[in-house]
């Protein structure tokens, strides 16, 4: 500890000075309130309803101990007992009527003891209730919309990064008149959301019958604003000589597109297949506007349809959330140094 | 910032890389054919029609086409979804939305839910992008000190970034619920369980807050990486001379960061002018219509509500289109003028 | 290599898939109150085996979806083949007439020729579906926390002031809150019609919100404010989405539920014996006790491209040995008037099931004459939609109640008039 803050405090060099204090602070509350959430919900991811309906809430997941009593066919939860004599007896509870309960002792199945519901609390055990990630895959459909959301993103992203960098490179590297136009239209998307265009899009996509498809859900999506200006930023960095000699060498522009400026775009390119894999796994409103057909369902929008009212299963739900956020949390782990150096380092100065 | 990687690979993979390639590369090539031929017709420059072409296809097709029939359809009511089904009245749907007996009263016009959702709209920018820019600041000054796994804490910052919407909504309204976590949290300091977003104080507290939270991550590291740039021997001059920490940022970090300040200023300021989906997840509009802001008001008077109004919200959604551009016309000459000026400097 | 070819295969899969459907499918969309889903699936994949030219696909939905989704898809010509739905009246013109691909209309007519009205435009003689259930709204007990307290549960010629003052009184003793009422417009008509409201005017069209229907929103809006209604539910979303204040009776933690008899089935699963509940019929206002009739219909979508594939499926399911198996198996009051009529044996052990729907099935009777116009009535749905939005913004503290009953007959207008 003494050698982390001594490292910690190398530039100071005189004990704790406020803004150390102020950087600590700021850096736990970041933990607690950065991480502390998803942990939560994680944990909680693993409860059986019963333990998620109670509060307050435990933060391990608990279930109740059920023992198989001779002479009943089903296992019957286990209870803490006070009995009026003081002690406390683990019973099991046969049917509740009313207040009353009638408990059984396992160990003597023969005779009923009646408690008030008041006096009794259930024996409790620590355990991740694992059914909760299985049963949706199995009952649900929760596998359709996990391949769903895997082919609207990795076919987005494919076409994002091949049509953004076409644009991109026409943008960076050759003069034409009208280019200021353009930058300026395209500029001009940055400023309007989809929610302002929702209602033409959609009949726009419903006249080109792409209603109620993966393609109508992927289509609208991918000639991005922010891919365009990243990529247009990154090559501006390209030095022209190269694409004259290329030039020289009797390449053609394709052949320079693809032989050159992609693989030395390689950096922004992975930044901006990173942000279209997450923007188009977390797509909500448009894929719920668009799609009817719940085999086609993004696992966002199955998320939100099973986090309905009614039937709510707040267990399952939890737990594809947590399903949910899997790529993501994988991408920011491995891929992390590649957003943040991209971030850094394609021109957003 | 070097741009091949290939050479710093191991040969293993790139014996995979260059399978994988294979058939790409055999596309590629039959693609140059077609494009040989056109760049004999068009020219060099030419050429640059044909990059651009399947860009501004899908953007023609999917963003320009929509916000053209936009216009047109806020001069048309009915609640048929088709252009041509729908009957033309004029301009009446920009006269109702503007007739009010005083525009910083809701309660006083036609479309009031429209003003409620604007004038929520307005005050929540204001506070998200304030409280954002100052967390988002703290954090990127914080995180550009000297620290051992700076990595983990930048990635703890950055993590809620990367969260779907719904999940945020969903992990925030879990919390937030009666019997939730923080209930559970102050219930020890003898708070009883409040439903917090059953306010409308707390409602807008949170829905301020969750936003920041699950985007503050994000202009950090922009702002981290303007911090990064700041030459290291202007803060050792500055050490040497025993000057006040709070003295430094004022006169060397601030004027050097403002540049990516005001690129911040911009993207937080038109993300936060569109904010629907985690407040919608989160509070649904609700208390009353407190946490309505104007996309949600679009969605539901377009899509979601029973008294649907597509006309309306199209209208609604053209007025609103309009302020993005204006705000951003206005930042970028802000941020062109600094620009000039820091670069005089 | 052969993981590749999976991958390659899956991809495949889903771009087939995400063509457009193809003949011979026939798309249900479906939502559930409680466990009819698993019942309908049942009854439908028989039919399938009887059928195998018919492709019968069901679409297990929220509610949501239903209401807010559905009308979008229909406007743009698109949508299910059949779809069950709660607000069928208004968007009556986008159901198709079933009438000349049936095998035998006159059944149809016979035994549901009550309801056939509340899913077909008004002057049309259309067979566009029929009623999934019949439901009553009406009040749900906590009969155990009212034990536990010491409170009678008032009898069935109590006020709407009584009960909220019985429950008043459970609450404050049980620490539970005391009443609440699912976030829907429909729900409070049933009240306001007690109270002596009428919406519909002489000439067919909405009229302003009258005195009976104030007389009952006001006393909601106080009980919401004062403490006696958990205001969440009506505060915690805007506009007009629905939400079911279900959720706190079923935790035992609410001693009064007005809701419908839809709920029973959800009852027997999720509650269990954790406490025992009675339906209790609808409290009375000045003039009546009544609640709301109504109801899920199945109806099939105009735009199909399978219309005679949908008809053999709706021709299966409105039969009557299907409809009877449905009923008893989703613990539903069925609208087919022969099985109605005939003897329920509902497919539960839970007694507080078989008296609750008994309860329903006698309630009915206490329906007033406003409220049995209403799920035949074009404006229906406008009506219901203002009342929920307007008040809610009350119950928020953001409007006057006033000015919410000027804003209800304004929304309202709009709507008539065709926006």
């Amino acid at each position: 500890m003494s050698a982390v803050s001594a490292f910690l405090l190398r530039r100071r060099g005189r004990g704790w000075h406020w803004t150390d204090v102020v950087t600590w602070i700021w850096l736990i509350s970041g933990v607690i309130l950065m991480f502390g959430p998803a942990v939560w919900l994680v944990f909680s991811s693993f409860k059986t309803p019963a333990a998620l309906a109670e509060f307050p809430p435990s933060f391990l997941p608990y279930v109740t101990e059920q023992a198989v009593v001779p002479g009943y066919d089903k296992p019957l939860p286990l209870y803490n007992v006070a009995m009026p004599d003081g002690s406390t007896r683990v019973l099991a509870e046969v049917r509740r009527i009313g207040i009353i309960g009638q408990m059984v002792d396992p160990k003597q199945p023969g005779e009923i003891v009646k408690a008030n519901i008041k006096d009794r609390t259930p024996v409790r055990q620590v355990e991740f209730a694992g059914g909760n990630y299985t049963e949706p895959f199995q009952r649900f459909d929760f596998f359709l919309f996990l391949r769903n959301s895997v082919f609207v993103t990795v076919v987005a992203t494919a076409i994002t990064l091949l049509v953004n960098s076409m644009a991109a490179f026409a943008l960076s590297k050759y003069q034409f008149p009208g280019r200021t136009a353009v930058m300026l239209m395209i500029l001009a998307t940055l400023m309007v959301p989809l929610s302002v265009i929702v209602v033409p899009l959609y009949s726009v996509i419903g006249t080109l019958n792409l209603f109620d498809s993966l393609w109508g859900v992927i289509l609208p999506t991918v000639a991005t604003p922010t891919g365009v200006f990243l990529l247009r930023q990154y090559m501006l960095t390209i030095p022209d000589e190269l694409l004259d000699a290329a030039r020289m060498d009797k390449a053609s522009e394709w052949q320079i597109y693809w032989r050159i400026i992609l693989p030395l775009s390689a950096p922004a390119l992975a930044v901006l297949a990173i942000f279209s894999v997450v923007w188009r796994w977390n797509d909500f409103l448009w894929p719920l506007i668009v799609l009817s057909r719940k085999e086609l369902y993004t696992l966002q929008v199955g998320l939100n349809v099973y986090a309905g009212e009614l039937n709510v299963q707040w267990h399952y739900i939890l737990a594809m959330t947590v399903v949910s956020m899997i790529p993501v949390v994988l991408i920011f782990v491995f891929l992390q140094r590649f957003i943040t150096t991209g971030i850094a380092g394609s021109g957003l100065k | 910032m070097t741009a091949k990687t290939a050479s710093s690979e191991p040969s293993a993979r790139t014996g995979l890389r260059q399978a994988l390639l294979a058939p790409v590369r055999l596309v590629m090539g039959l693609v140059d054919i077609p494009m040989r031929g056109w760049q004999k017709l068009t020219g060099l420059n030419g050429m640059a029609g044909v990059f651009l072409a399947p860009n501004m296809l899908i953007f023609t097709v999917f963003v320009l086409l929509p916000l053209v029939i936009n216009f047109i359809y806020s001069t048309t009511s009915g609640s048929a979804i088709f252009l041509q089904n729908r009957t033309y009245v004029g301009a009446d749907q920009y006269r109702i939305l503007f007739d009010c007996g005083s525009y910083l009263d809701p309660s006083t016009c036609a479309a009031d839910t429209f003003w409620a959702a604007v004038r929520n709209t307005a005050v929540f920018v204001v506070f998200q992008v304030t409280v954002m820019l100052i967390a988002a600041l703290a954090t990127a000054l914080i995180l550009n000190r000297e620290l051992s796994n700076r990595g983990f804490w930048r990635a703890v910052f950055f993590f809620p970034v990367l969260l779907s919407p719904v999940v945020v909504g969903l992990i925030w309204k879990w919390i937030l619920q009666r019997e939730g976590l923080l209930n559970y949290a102050l219930s020890p300091f003898g708070f009883e369980p409040f439903s917090w977003l059953s306010d409308r104080f707390w409602a807008f507290f949170f829905a301020v807050f969750v936003s920041v939270w699950a985007h503050m991550g994000f202009y950090a590291l922009i702002l981290l990486a303007g911090l990064q740039a700041i030459p290291r021997d202007l803060y050792e001059a500055a050490a040497m001379d025993s000057a006040r920490p709070t003295r430094i940022f004022r006169r060397i970090t601030l004027p050097l960061l403002m540049p990516n300040l005001i690129v911040v200023l911009v993207l937080a300021l038109i993300r936060a002018v569109q904010i629907f989906d985690e407040v919608f997840v989160l509070t649904g509009g609700g208390p009353g219509t407190s946490t309505m802001y104007i996309t949600q008001y679009i969605y539901e008077t377009g899509f979601a509500s029973s008294l649907r109004n597509p006309g309306l919200a199209s209208a609604a959604s053209i007025l609103m289109g309009i302020v993005l551009v204006i705000l951003t016309l206005v930042q970028l000459g802000v941020s062109n003028r600094n620009e000039k000026k820091g670069a005089r400097q | 290599m052969t993981r590749m070819k999976s991958i390659g295969a899956a991809f495949a899969a889903v771009l087939l898939s995400s063509v457009a459907a193809h003949a011979g499918d026939v798309r249900i969309m479906w939502y559930s109150d409680g466990g009819e889903g698993e019942v309908i699936k049942d009854l439908l994949s028989r039919f399938s085996k009887a059928n195998p030219d018919v492709n019968v696909i069901l679409d297990e939905v929220s509610y949501d979806v239903v209401k807010e989704q559905l009308p979008v898809q229909l406007e743009a010509g698109q949508g299910p083949d059949i779809a069950r739905v709660t607000n069928l009246k208004a968007p009556a013109q986008h159901w198709l007439d079933l009438r000349p691909l049936l095998a035998d209309a006159k059944y149809w007519d016979d035994n549901f020729g009550a309801q056939a009205d509340w899913m077909r435009p008004d002057g049309s003689n259309a067979i566009t579906g029929f009623m999934t259930q019949l439901t009553l709204t009406g009040g749900f007990v906590n009969k155990t926390l009212f034990e536990q307290a010491g409170v009678e549960i008032p009898g069935p010629k109590a006020t709407w002031d009584d009960w909220a003052a019985a429950a008043k009184k459970v609450a404050d003793s049980q620490k539970v809150f005391a009443m609440a009422i699912d976030r829907s417009g429909h729900r409070v008509s049933g009240p306001n019609i007690s109270y002596g409201a009428n919406y519909i005017a002489a000439d067919g069209k909405p009229a302003p919100i009258d005195q009976g229907a104030k007389d009952f929103l006001s006393r909601f809006v106080k009980w919401n404010e004062d403490g006696t209604i958990n205001k969440d539910v009506w505060v915690s979303a805007a506009g007009t989405t629905y939400r079911s204040a279900a959720e706190d009776f079923i935790n035992g933690g609410l001693a009064y539920l007005y809701s419908g008899s839809w709920q029973v089935s959800g009852f027997a699963q999720k509650i269990g014996d954790n406490f025992d509940w009675v339906m209790a019929g609808s409290p009375c206002g000045s003039v009546a006790c009544s609640g709301m009739q109504g109801g899920a219909g199945l109806v099939a979508v105009k735009y199909t491209k399978n219309p005679k594939d949908v008809a053999k499926v709706m021709d299966y399911l409105a039969g009557a040995d299907v409809q009877k198996e449905f009923a008893e198996r989703s613990l539903f009051i069925p609208a087919h008037k022969g099985v109605a009529a005939g003897q329920m044996d509902f497919k539960t052990d839970n007694p507080h099931v078989q008296a609750a729907l008994k309860a329903f099935v006698e309630a009915a009777g206490q329906t007033a004459a406003p409220a049995m116009k209403l799920p035949g009535w074009k404006w229906s749905d406008a009506y219901y939609s203002a009342i929920v939005a307007r008040i809610s913004q009350v119950i928020a503290g953001e409007m006057k109640l006033d000015d919410a009953y000027a804003r209800i007959d304004e929304d309202i207008k709009a709507k008539v008039a065709g926006n």
